[in-house]
């Protein structure tokens, strides 16, 4: 994958609290590098995956669909996909899938590592 | 444009520009930018059915009527579908993928999917400038008068 198809991704670990903060657009040529990187952190089994979006001023619906998957996948293994700190304008597909209720949204990290 | 993901942004970048120019709330320009990645990704995904040497052509039209309009034409060489098949599916089946259409026709006023003569489909979206909107984007950008004349397009040689 070049460097152009792939998002860089921050891990830190609080925990049993694992925290990913990709930094860039999330559209189609990068949701595949999303994805495996939410892969390799669920392997650890965090009982909380929070997905901070504070570097994300742009994602598209093939974002999203990472984000559904991931979500369900990490239910499946007993824990939680919790997402923050979401920009306008990533917020507003959200809002226009109707899928605001579907994600636990919570205003930032601070918030959800403290539930 | 070639059909690879790479070129996304910078599709979205042009589409964003000019309709921040036209005067386009800047969330809004941000959703009419969202509504052309996901064509041209349904283009990439099914059409071309992830080959990367597809050609792609998007052409812009900043229609300078009241109230302005933005008018977006998207064309390929893919495989042809019925356009009656081109639909959204249901919100309420949660589940990865299939939003695209549904995200394209929320955002924009006309949405029309038809046969390109000689091959391939074109889709045809346009979005006016809502009421009042261009006045209070104006008086916040700087040395922008907020319109484009008609006749902005970008083409790639069809032939």
């Amino acid at each position: 994958m070049s460097k152009i198809d792939s998002i860089e991704v921050k891990l830190q670990k609080q925990g049993d609290a694992t925290v990913l903060s990709p930094v860039g657009d999330i559209d189609l040529s990068r949701a595949s590098s999303f994805r495996q990187q939410i892969v390799s952190a669920l392997t650890s089994k965090p009982r909380l995956l929070l997905i901070d979006l504070a570097g994300v001023p742009y994602m598209d619906s093939s974002g999203v669909a990472t984000l559904l998957e991931m979500m369900q996948a990490t239910k499946r293994g007993g824990g939680k996909l919790v997402l923050c700190s979401i920009q306008p304008k990533v917020r507003s597909i959200f809002e226009i899938a109707r899928l605001e209720t579907v994600f636990t949204i919570v205003a930032n990290a601070d918030d959800a590592l403290k539930s | 444009m070639l059909s690879q993901p790479r070129f996304l942004a910078a599709a979205r970048a042009m589409i964003g520009n000019l309709a921040q120019r036209l005067g386009f709330p800047e969330i809004l320009c941000g959703q009419i930018s969202l509504a052309v990645d996901e064509a041209l990704c349904n283009i990439i995904n099914h059409g071309y059915e992830k080959k990367p040497d597809g050609h792609i052509w998007l052409s812009v039209w900043a229609l300078d009527q009241e109230p302005a309009q933005l008018r977006i034409v998207i064309e390929d060489r893919a495989k042809q579908v019925d356009p009656k098949l081109i639909r959204s599916r249901e919100l309420d089946d949660i589940r990865p993928g299939g939003l695209g259409v549904y995200i394209i026709k929320e955002i924009m006023d006309d949405v029309t999917y038809e046969h390109r003569e000689g091959g391939g489909m074109r889709l045809t979206m346009s979005k006016s400038l809502p009421s009042g909107t261009a006045e209070s984007s104006n008086s916040t950008t700087s040395g922008s008068r907020g319109r484009v004349s008609s006749g902005a397009k970008t083409v790639e040689d069809k032939s």
